[in-house]
């Protein structure tokens, strides 16, 4: 399981395999395309192409066993930063993006501790897609939540709402972003599930970071997927399950 | 009231006080375009504390508004004589001052440039979103009010027009609270109440606004109010001021009731630092106690001060009140994890602080100084002084009639 590889959920393998041998198939079609790269299309797997709608038959999730995550690791934290170009120097820490974050835990009754990564739960309910009044936030088809940079006026309702302070508001102008990871000054951002890397077929960058293998990505939809698997069989928990949000992301340990 | 009928000198100061709100409004549109082109870092407002100082503005501004047409509705809508004469006044304080808080509030977004998306993106679900389709509207419905009160060919038509005007306010104001009202997330909202409160709110603070201005220009024309007048006036406002202590208590006792809340409650009512002192000093005391002494006292009230000072005092609260409910309920951490000790990289589990950058309170003070502008241009030009007939107003005994 620590081999990040292996996380990859079985109905990737499967539509992995299944695009490999057509594309196995279909090389001399490949030598005969003009500007047709292999490698691009060995990495398909399950990537959508560019003007394919995401799929509401898949829900895409993430489970995080806090027992495998170590207090003081920040591994996930700085895949995320280098994924999503978040490398702004802001004088006042609290005014800086963070789109994943760790939590330290302490029952105080026994002493128990927990160490967790904390980012947008990708609800099922989003309070931050009810309350904005552009649209700007709102869930792809897949359940992945996203802010759309282009219709976010910067009122930060959306901050006010969201119940796991998953939310930045980008403070300063930026400069070296990322191309595939738009930023902009005065709107706000959140972990998007690395949704670039996602539509191309790949794991989320925290997820490939990961060195305990503490994060699962994968389809919650798919009864066959690593992640429905393992929900199915071990007990987990939604993070302020009294909301009722139904969220994408759960933990186990906590 | 016509230009011509002004003396050299009275013109002098009404041109120096227009200049001088003009100045301000100009310097807190500069703020907004330094926030603009710096972005938000140049505040005090961060991802914890979204909302700042601009918002406590804008708020009061928007809620205050929608109050002031009050006087007007208790005119045109319940019949009351006395309220007539004053409502086109009403009218064009709601509109200046609505005005002036959505400048604020818009100038605070962080792509203020996106105005236009604001207006043709709409989202139903977003209380937001209701109040772009209801604060045009309340320009509509008020303006339309106005016309019919002050054009003698409109007239027959005010008094529905007054009625759909109320209802419309009563919606807004609704609306506003409830931008708090229906947040999930945070201890501090989440409450039912909080959209009746802000109409209360509405009240008291407009009509402490309405009387400020009503004494200013009737002190700017040599005119002293009815004793009468100013006595059911000031009786009115002491009964909102005591209507929404009544709701703020009623918030707090539910959430000291609720064991989940008592932490929230401790912090604000206690263990706040600022925020404590402004809710027991601003709020309690400067905008709740100390009006109440001063407009029912019965040796004070008649003092020729003493209603200015309650309205004054009413403000100055109305300030405090909206500090320790926006910055206060931002400054409590959320609760993400309950019953566990929690530290983060971003203040989790612990109380934020914020200190309101000079941009910010500037961005404010041009909402204010709009505001005050717009009223003394439109006062001079228009017929806004409320005149009173006495002689219809009063029974032989000297008592007002209704």
């Amino acid at each position: 399981m620590n081999d990040p590889q292996d996380r990859i959920d079985n109905q990737s393998r499967r539509s992995f395999v299944g695009t490999a041998a057509a594309v196995g198939a279909g090389l001399g079609v490949a030598a005969l395309a003009p500007g047709l790269h292999l490698i691009e299309v060995s990495q398909a797997g399950t990537a959508r192409s560019p003007g394919e709608a995401a799929s509401n038959t898949v829900r895409w999730g993430m489970l995080i066993d806090t027992t495998k995550c170590a207090s003081g690791c920040d591994a996930c934290v700085k895949a995320c930063n280098t994924e999503n170009g978040i490398n702004e120097t802001i004088k006042d820490a609290r005014q800086g993006s963070q789109w994943i974050r760790k939590i330290e835990l302490k029952d105080p009754k026994n002493g128990r501790e927990h160490s967790l990564p904390m980012m947008c739960q990708h609800c099922a309910n989003p309070p931050c897609v009810d309350v904005c009044p552009t649209g700007a936030s709102m869930k792809r088809a897949d359940g992945i939540v996203l802010v759309d940079r282009h219709i976010c006026i910067g009122c930060r309702y959306c901050m006010m709402a969201c119940p796991y302070k998953a939310r930045s508001f980008v403070h300063q102008p930026l400069t070296e972003q990322n191309p595939e990871v738009p930023r902009g000054i005065g709107c706000v951002e959140s972990c998007t599930f690395c949704v670039h890397r996602v539509d191309k077929g790949q794991m989320p960058a925290c997820v490939e970071a990961c060195p305990e293998g503490a994060m699962t990505f994968g389809d919650l939809n798919d009864p066959a997927s690593a992640i429905a698997q393992r929900l199915a069989r071990e007990p987990s928990t939604q993070v302020r399950a009294d909301l009722k949000l139904n969220l994408g992301v759960r933990y186990q340990g906590i | 009231m016509h230009l011509e009928q002004h003396s050299r000198l009275e013109s002098g100061l009404f041109y120096a006080l227009v200049a001088a709100g003009g100045l301000v409004t100009a310097i807190g549109l500069g703020a907004a375009l330094f926030m603009e082109h710096s972005g938000h870092v140049v505040t005090g407002m961060n991802n914890q504390i979204v909302w700042g100082l601009p918002h406590v503005f804008a708020i009061f501004l928007i809620v205050a508004a929608s109050g002031v047409l009050n006087v007007a509705s208790i005119g045109s809508v319940f019949g009351k004589a006395m309220y007539k004469p004053r409502a086109p006044l009403s009218g064009l304080l709601a509109l200046v001052m609505l005005a002036a808080g959505l400048m604020v509030i818009m100038l605070d977004l962080g792509r203020a440039d996106r105005l236009v998306v604001a207006m043709t993106h709409f989202n139903p679900s977003s209380v937001f979103g209701w109040n772009v389709i209801l604060y045009p509207g309340f320009f509509a419905i008020v303006g339309l009010y106005l016309w019919m009160l002050m054009d003698r060919k409109m007239n027959p038509y005010y008094k529905p027009a007054g009625l759909a005007a109320f209802i419309w306010r009563l919606i807004l104001t609704t609306g506003t609270g409830s931008i708090f009202g229906f947040l999930v997330a945070r201890q501090a909202y989440q409450s039912a109440i909080i959209a009746p409160m802000f109409i209360i709110m509405s009240f008291a603070w407009g009509l402490a606004v309405f009387m400020l201005v009503q004494r200013a220009m009737y002190g700017w024309n040599d005119l002293t109010l009815d004793p009468a007048i100013r006595q059911r006036l000031k009786n009115l406002l002491g009964t909102f001021v005591a209507a929404v202590f009544y709701f703020v208590m009623i918030y707090h006792l539910t959430n000291i009731y609720f064991a989940k809340q008592t932490a929230f409650e401790a912090f604000i009512l206690l263990e706040g630092g600022i925020i404590t002192w402004m809710f027991w000093g601003g709020y309690v005391l400067i905008g709740t106690l100390l009006p109440l002494f001063l407009l029912y006292h019965p040796d004070i009230w008649p003092r020729p001060l003493a209603v200015c000072a309650a309205s004054i005092g009413v403000i100055v609260g109305a300030f405090c009140q909206l500090y320790v409910f926006i910055i206060g309920g931002q400054m409590f951490p959320l609760e993400i994890f309950p019953d566990m000790l929690v530290s983060s990289s971003f203040m989790d589990g612990q109380i934020d602080h914020y200190s309101p950058s000079m941009p910010e309170f500037l961005l404010g003070m041009g909402g204010i100084g709009l505001a005050f502008t717009a009223t003394a241009i439109g006062v001079r030009v228009l017929k806004f002084l409320p005149q009173d007939d006495i002689s219809k107003l009063k029974s032989a005994d000297g008592h007002l009639l209704d």
